[in-house]
């Protein structure tokens, strides 16, 4: 989890809604990941990448390792960023089969625009998390000082002793303190 | 008149709508001086809650100035006269009211037949909190007609401004009730998990009422040093265990006094048990979020008391009955009773135990409060409680 930054209004706050992408994305690798490996054959003849399979099942747990490390971490921006360079290198293997031999070109096109999609993702997650902090920052309002006790705190501790509770508010008698 | 109008989730408006009137011969019309938004309109906004119907004007936290009064006030109200109106309305006559338990009161809701089949039997009429207690207008206002208006008023002195005594309207008495229902000993550790204003009202009623030891329990850097400056020892749940916190500052006993001042809405973290409410709650099969509930139930000392002031509204799951029942805990819970504590709490600010004012973080106008609601329920800019001049 990480803090919001200097230039939010809400700084100091924990950003659980970034966090819970990033731990999403985490999930989604995982799952990515164990496509690869179970479906490395189909994957490659129906992008036209055929002679490809080692290096997807390789992706494969690459992806599975980069998920664990998003859902077990405590900070999940260095996991979001290995993400990033993930797609990169994702895209890069899926351009060498831009050529016109590809009979699967059209499911190459449209396999980069969502590895691009997903990039984009991952891109505004990271950076997003890079501009925050790995611990809070004193918060924007500065409320240390409102005690609520016009005359301190020493004075109004037990100031309410006098109160006569109530009978149907008081403790049961049965699990009151018990002398024998 | 203006007024704040809840037209659909997350959509307040501030809209220009009828004058309230007299409708029966024991209302009061007030002319709003001040009011508040409160935690639980949150529940409204976010439309957790079921019963708003599109115009229904929000607020429940409300004083002013009497302008007009019915026949049938017969000289319990007067024009002129600067009152605090409570949020639950009280007839004062029927067995409830007698007994002192007004938020049941059996007769000021108006629709107890719809409340009644949600709950069995109804409760008290609330201002501007759905049409299950009533529908009646709220106080976000210019103006608001206050039903029973002879009962559902606490007059206030001139000495105290309006800031030190708005909040007896619901946040004040409602930590204090919390609290005075755990009957706190000296020697007793009170557990708060929530640090919004009830939450702070309770960190101040335990060390009023004289409890050894405080605990406050939130996330929000800014709650928790306001729950730190009332007194508090604090957990931010997001950087530690609250288990292991609270059995490590009760020598592995756990706390005697726990309270639930965060209710249906709970934003737990990673906890498996709020990861499953979401997903329940995102199917519709669960209404609300108790994550704080089986949290105090598992912590709470063995014949400690739990007390509930944070609102839920339907159908909660996964609840640990079997620790509740074997550790023999006593569970106290109920809107606040506000009339049965306002008197006792007028004179403990007016003598300078207690200042509810500090809790103000914001101050608007009317036209403000659309955009208040959605600052206070993101808390951004610091923002704990919002005080509207209309």
């Amino acid at each position: 989890m990480r803090y919001e930054g200097e230039r939010s209004r809400r700084r100091g706050h924990p950003d659980e809604a970034t966090d819970r992408l990033a731990r999403g994305l985490g999930w989604f690798s995982i799952g990515l990941g164990l496509f690869e490996l179970a479906a490395a054959r189909s994957l490659t003849r129906n992008l036209g990448l055929d002679g490809q399979e080692d290096l997807v099942r390789a992706y494969g747990v690459r992806e599975i390792g980069t998920g664990i490390g998003l859902l077990a971490a405590e900070d999940p921006a260095p996991w979001v960023w290995g993400r990033v360079a993930g797609d990169v290198l994702d895209l890069a293997t899926l351009a060498t089969g831009l050529h016109g031999r590809n009979r699967r070109l059209d499911n190459l096109t449209i396999a980069m625009a969502a590895v691009a999609g997903v990039t984009a993702l991952d891109v505004v997650c990271a950076e997003t998390l890079r501009r925050e902090t790995r611990r809070p920052l004193r918060p924007l309002a500065d409320y240390r000082g409102r005690t609520g006790y016009p005359k301190g705190i020493r004075a109004s501790h037990g100031a309410a002793r006098d109160l006569d509770v109530p009978r149907a508010f008081r403790t049961p008698d049965a699990l009151r303190p018990y002398a024998a | 008149m203006r007024a704040l109008v809840w037209h659909g989730t997350q959509d307040i408006r501030c809209d220009t709508v009828p004058d309230p009137e007299i409708e029966h011969e024991r209302d009061a019309i007030i002319k709003v001086t001040a009011c508040a938004i409160c935690g639980s309109d949150l529940h409204l906004y976010d439309h957790f809650m079921p019963g708003m119907k599109n115009g229904d004007i929000m607020g429940h936290e409300t004083m002013g100035e009497v302008v007009e009064v019915g026949k049938g006030v017969n000289g319990a109200l007067r024009k002129g006269e600067r009152v605090v109106i409570p949020f639950t309305i009280i007839c004062g006559e029927c067995d409830q009211c007698k007994r002192g338990f007004f938020s049941v009161c059996e007769r000021s809701n108006r629709n107890k037949h719809v409340a009644s089949k949600a709950f069995g039997h109804t409760t008290a009429g609330l201002f501007g909190y759905t049409h299950l207690t009533g529908g009646y207008a709220g106080g976000q206002a210019e103006y608001l007609r206050v039903p029973f208006a002879d009962k559902t008023h606490i007059k206030v002195p001139d000495s105290l401004t309006d800031e030190q005594v708005l909040f007896l309207s619901d946040i004040l008495p409602t930590g204090w009730q919390a609290v005075v229902q755990c009957d706190i000993e000296p020697t007793d550790t009170v557990a708060i998990w929530g640090a919004g204003p009830v939450g702070q009202m309770a960190v101040r009623s335990a060390v009023l009422l004289g409890a050894k030891q405080v605990v406050c329990i939130d996330r929000v850097p800014e709650r928790l040093d306001m729950a730190r400056a009332g007194g508090a020892i604090t957990i931010d749940f997001s950087q530690e265990s609250v288990i292991s916190r609270l059995n490590e500052l009760t020598g592995g006993k756990g706390p005697e006094k726990c309270i639930d001042s965060v209710g249906m809405e709970a934003h737990a973290t990673a906890t498996i048990d709020s990861m499953y409410d979401r997903a329940k709650q995102a199917m519709m099969l669960e209404t609300d979020r108790p994550h704080v509930l089986r949290e105090m139930i598992y912590v709470c000392r063995p014949a400690g008391t739990i007390s509930i002031p944070g609102v839920y509204g339907g159908l909660l799951d996964k609840i640990p009955f079997g620790a509740l029942m074997n550790k023999g805990l006593t569970v106290r819970t109920g809107q606040t009773h506000v009339n049965r504590w306002t008197d006792d709490l007028v004179r403990r600010i007016d003598e300078g135990q207690l200042d509810p004012s500090f809790v103000i973080t914001h101050r608007v106008g009317l036209e403000d409060g659309p955009e208040m609601y959605r600052t206070f329920r993101d808390k951004k800019d610091g923002c704990i409680k919002v005080v509207i001049r209309p």
